[in-house]
């Protein structure tokens, strides 16, 4: 029997709709500059910057990191109970149907391709490559590795993720002027992450917990 | 174990949980935090800092 072939632009409709809710401050992308109203106090299911320009609500990802990495806590409850809370309600919907970096991979995933890959040696063993980053990149090294006065920095959206970089440092460089002089390596690191997330099937979510 | 995990009061236990962990978080003034790096540009984020 064929295998039916599910229409997947209903989802995506959701996705898109959720994707301008979240980022519906569109001066942002207009002026250069971010919002810095109340609901940022919200975090939102899904990977979206907070330093994007049209972004309304708060990465849970980056506020897990802000709140551990800080010198007066140690754990964020507020923003791993949010993780808990919606996980418990919805497990991995989230990923597929609200988060804005999901819908873009999903869209550009749909460009044809002479040979896509669906697997590859060492593609079990990869996947939990994401529990590693999680533990280290967003609880460990914000906690461990602080400075002088007790502050640790967001290592994963510094080093590792693709999402700020697409959604925030490439508008926000593009509008300001000002920023292009302190271009560095890191900038150029997380572009090739970007690219290298962008070319690669989509990645593991937190919520794939 | 296979039988707690299979339970749905398990997925409602978990999202109290998490319902009083933002609670909690929000008590002790985690949101502040949260906002205070939400306003201002990352700059860790989009790959300066």
């Amino acid at each position: 029997m064929a295998k039916r072939k599910t229409n997947e632009w209903p989802r995506h409709g959701v996705q898109a709709l959720w994707a301008l809710l979240t980022n519906s401050y569109l001066i942002g992308f207009v002026q250069g500059k971010i919002y810095k109203g109340d609901l940022k106090k919200l975090c939102v299911p899904g990977m979206n910057c907070y330093s994007c320009p049209g972004a309304v609500g708060s990465c849970p990802i980056g506020s897990l990191q802000a709140v551990i990495g800080s010198w007066n806590f140690k754990f964020a409850f507020y923003a791993a109970g949010f993780l808990v809370f919606v996980g418990a309600l919805v497990g991995r919907f989230v990923c597929g149907w609200l988060c804005p970096f999901g819908l873009i991979q999903d869209l550009l995933h749909k460009i044809p391709f002479p040979k896509k890959i669906q697997t590859f040696r060492g593609d079990k063993l990869l996947r939990k490559l994401k529990y590693v980053i999680l533990v280290v990149f967003v609880i460990l090294l914000p906690m461990f590795l602080v400075d002088v006065m007790g502050q640790g920095a967001p290592y994963f959206c510094k080093l590792i993720c693709p999402v700020g970089t697409l959604e925030g440092g490439i508008p926000l460089v593009l509008m300001n002027k000002s920023m292009h002089s302190v271009l560095g390596w890191l900038y150029a690191w997380k572009n090739v992450l970007l690219v290298a997330t962008i070319l690669l099937p989509p990645g593991g979510h937190l919520l794939g917990v | 174990m296979r039988r707690l995990l299979a339970s749905r009061w398990t997925g409602v236990a978990a999202a109290v949980l998490g319902l009083v962990m933002m609670g909690y978080g929000a008590y002790r003034g985690e949101v502040s935090t949260v906002f205070t790096k939400a306003i201002n540009i990352c700059l860790e984020c989009i790959g300066i800092g």
